[in-house]
């Protein structure tokens, strides 16, 4: 059996960061799925801080690491009260109909 | 060692099959729940790999707090109902291959940055924060979290109360029929405009009739 070593958590972080950033890209449904890949993205972060602290005998990775947590849970409340408001105006929030900037 | 790494494996594929899935699913819910397993997985290989706190941190903060957050706002917004016929049908997949050719490029980056780490282990050596070894992981972080990093543990605190003021400003709505409590004027109220003293006469009797 192989030695699981820092490179196999960093293909892990890498892995779930790529398939966060293609959920963003092809999305199509609503806006809340793209705020779940955004997690996905900092979820990745998370174990590249931690990995990276455990096998370098350093604990700065997991202090930040907790930081980075309290920001996610903001973002999160921020986003999805964004969403709610945006839904009570516009009545909906696919991501094809949301177009009023013109983008 | 050979139970460590059978255990990383089943934990990172269920991570990658449930963050596959977050993205794929056709509905919001069952997205949500994908996104809870794949938090709770990676929790277990917070805690297989040593750091307990932040694995236990992430049960709670994300497991308990966020992903339920996120269960309420799809229910609350009846996304089931959002299915349009009309936009459905003429599904044009162009934004895919571009999507597809972006991830693979940002994923062979990550890659090749790990492959340089692989063949230069001692690229970065200068530790600032050693780990003892003899006490717990808990015990190391709080020893450290509220000494060192006071300034930023009370500067995310802000950033919480921010968000909180913000998340309710936000979604504050005044409806006009509602009757609401008036602080201000519960307060400001006097003797004078609430109680009146009257003299009655005495051993007259009432005269209804007036």
């Amino acid at each position: 059996m192989i030695d699981i070593g820092l490179g196999h958590y960093l293909t892990l972080g890498a892995i779930i960061f790529t398939i966060g950033i293609v959920g963003i890209f092809l999305n199509r449904k609503n806006v809340i799925v793209i705020l779940m890949s955004i997690e996905l993205i900092l979820l990745s972060v998370n174990i590249n801080f931690v990995s990276f602290s455990i096998f370098l005998n350093d604990l700065t990775g997991q202090i930040f690491t907790l930081f980075i947590l309290t920001v996610a849970a903001a973002e999160a409340a921020i986003g999805l009260a964004i969403i709610v408001v945006y839904y009570r105006n516009s009545g909906t929030i696919r991501v094809e109909e949301i177009d009023k900037l013109k983008g | 060692m050979i139970a460590h790494s059978i255990f990383f494996f089943i934990f990172s594929f269920v991570a990658i099959i449930a963050a596959v899935m977050v993205t794929v699913s056709k509905n919001t819910v069952h997205s949500v729940f994908f996104l809870i397993l794949d938090f709770i997985s990676v929790s277990c290989l917070f805690i297989m790999i040593g750091a307990e706190f932040l694995g236990m941190m992430m049960l709670i903060v994300y497991v308990g707090a966020v992903a339920v957050l996120f269960l309420f706002v799809v229910m609350m917004l009846n996304v089931a109902q959002q299915n349009n016929p009309l936009i459905n049908s003429d599904e044009n997949f162009s934004h895919i291959p571009v999507g597809l050719i972006i991830s693979l490029i940002i994923f062979f980056e990550l890659i090749i940055v790990i492959g340089g780490w692989k063949f230069k282990p001692d690229l970065v050596t200068s530790a600032s924060l050693l780990v003892d070894q003899n006490v717990t992981n808990t015990h190391s972080i709080g020893s450290v979290l509220y000494t060192d990093y006071i300034h930023v543990f009370q500067l995310s605190g802000m950033i919480l109360l921010v968000a909180m003021i913000g998340a309710i400003v936000l979604t504050f709505r005044h409806r006009p029929g509602l009757k609401r409590q008036s602080y201000f004027d519960q307060i400001s109220r006097e003797r004078v405009d609430a109680v009146q003293l009257i003299d009655v006469e005495r051993n007259k009797g009432v005269k209804i009739d007036d």
